[in-house]
């Protein structure tokens, strides 16, 4: 909760502009092109599958966009049993 | 059991959004298991309202069309671990939904959530129609206007023919959810009070929101005001309303006018008498 006690010391339409002019700068930057980050999560994953079977309901995604530095985040889970045969 | 919840209203800035995500928030304030669902595909603005705009990677377009597992695209809400939010896609355009698409999307959901609350786009093409189609409960969100009332009553008979229920000669159940609510003003005779409003709509009453300046700080901060700001007389309101949806009996109480000391007075003793 330290992030949210920190917005709060700010008035809201200051969070508000800020919120804004980092969520359409990526909205502006990605028109028409698709999303780098749906883009990478998914060659990323074709990459993986080569080497070991990924179960697709085990995958987990984050990304948070931020004003300087963006972060994708991707979990998967890799059984014992399927790391020892490959 | 689970309920799939629609908010509609037809025009918009009506407060769908608002409602969708407060009304959300509170039933998982109360323990529920609650996912929203923004099908305003092209202009979604749940994920801003709702503070998660910076993590959206998938969405509901992306579930349906096979790019994306259901649990890929669902974001967990940070304040509240039973809120989830599917956003709508801002790429495409809403005739990337179908039918099935968005039938499948929420069986699948029915099975992980107790309410299934649809944030509908304004008008009535695609968007609206698709995320009304499969509801077992509607949210009229209705300003005491004359085109905000004739549009939801128009929204009302769309609901009452073009859903499943309907289709299938079964009663979807409708509640008017009144925003942006003056007491000031109606009690002065320049707003339309809830009776009027009711009498004209004749659907039974979920709630009633008075105008409140926490809903913009709120969603400045992107926080339903229930969270933001739970003392808030517009989360107090949509706190009851979601008890209601619950099945609890909460007596609808008259909102209180707002920093006019004197009128406020009078009013209090007048609703009191009524």
């Amino acid at each position: 909760m330290s992030l949210f006690n920190f917005f709060q010391k700010r008035p809201s339409a200051t969070v508000a502009r800020d919120r804004l002019q980092i969520l359409l700068a990526h909205e502006r930057a990605l028109s028409g092109r698709p999303d780098l980050a749906a883009v990478l999560q998914k060659e990323i994953l074709a990459v993986i599958a080569k080497h070991i079977p990924i179960d697709q309901d085990k995958v987990v995604v984050k990304l948070d966009r931020g004003a300087q530095v963006s972060t994708l985040e991707i979990d998967i889970e890799m059984p014992e049993e399927i790391l020892a045969r490959s | 059991m689970s309920t799939v919840m629609v908010v509609t209203s037809g025009k918009g800035g009506v407060g769908k959004t608002t409602s969708s995500a407060s009304l959300g928030a509170a039933l998982a304030q109360r323990g529920q298991s609650v996912v929203l669902v923004d099908f305003d595909v092209g202009l979604r603005n749940l994920d801003l309202v709702m503070g998660a705009e910076r993590r959206v990677v998938f969405d509901l377009v992306n579930v349906i069309q096979g790019d994306a597992k259901l649990p890929q695209a669902l974001i967990r809400d940070k304040r509240l671990e039973n809120l989830s939010l599917l956003p709508a896609s801002q790429t495409r355009d809403k005739d990337a939904l179908t039918e099935e698409g968005v039938g499948k999307v929420i069986e699948e959901l029915k099975e992980r959530f107790d309410w299934v609350i649809c944030d509908s786009p304004a008008g009535i093409e695609k968007g609206a129609t698709l995320a009304m189609l499969y509801a077992d409960l509607a949210v009229v969100v209705t300003n005491p206007e004359v085109s905000s009332v004739r549009d939801s009553d128009r929204i009302i008979g769309m609901l009452d023919s073009k859903t499943r229920r309907a289709e299938a000669g079964e009663r979807i159940d409708k509640r008017l959810l009144l925003t942006r609510y003056d007491p000031a003003r109606a009690a002065r005779g320049e707003m339309m009070k809830v009776e009027d409003v009711l009498e004209i709509l004749a659907v039974p009453l979920l709630g009633i929101v008075a105008e409140s300046p926490d809903v913009l700080t709120a969603s400045n901060m992107g926080a339903p005001v229930t969270i933001h700001n739970p003392a808030s007389p517009a989360s107090v309101a949509y706190m009851e309303a979601a008890r209601r949806l619950m099945g609890e009996d909460v007596p609808m109480s008259q909102p209180a006018q707002r920093q006019q000391g004197l009128f406020s007075r009078l009013f209090g003793k007048k609703a009191a008498a009524a």
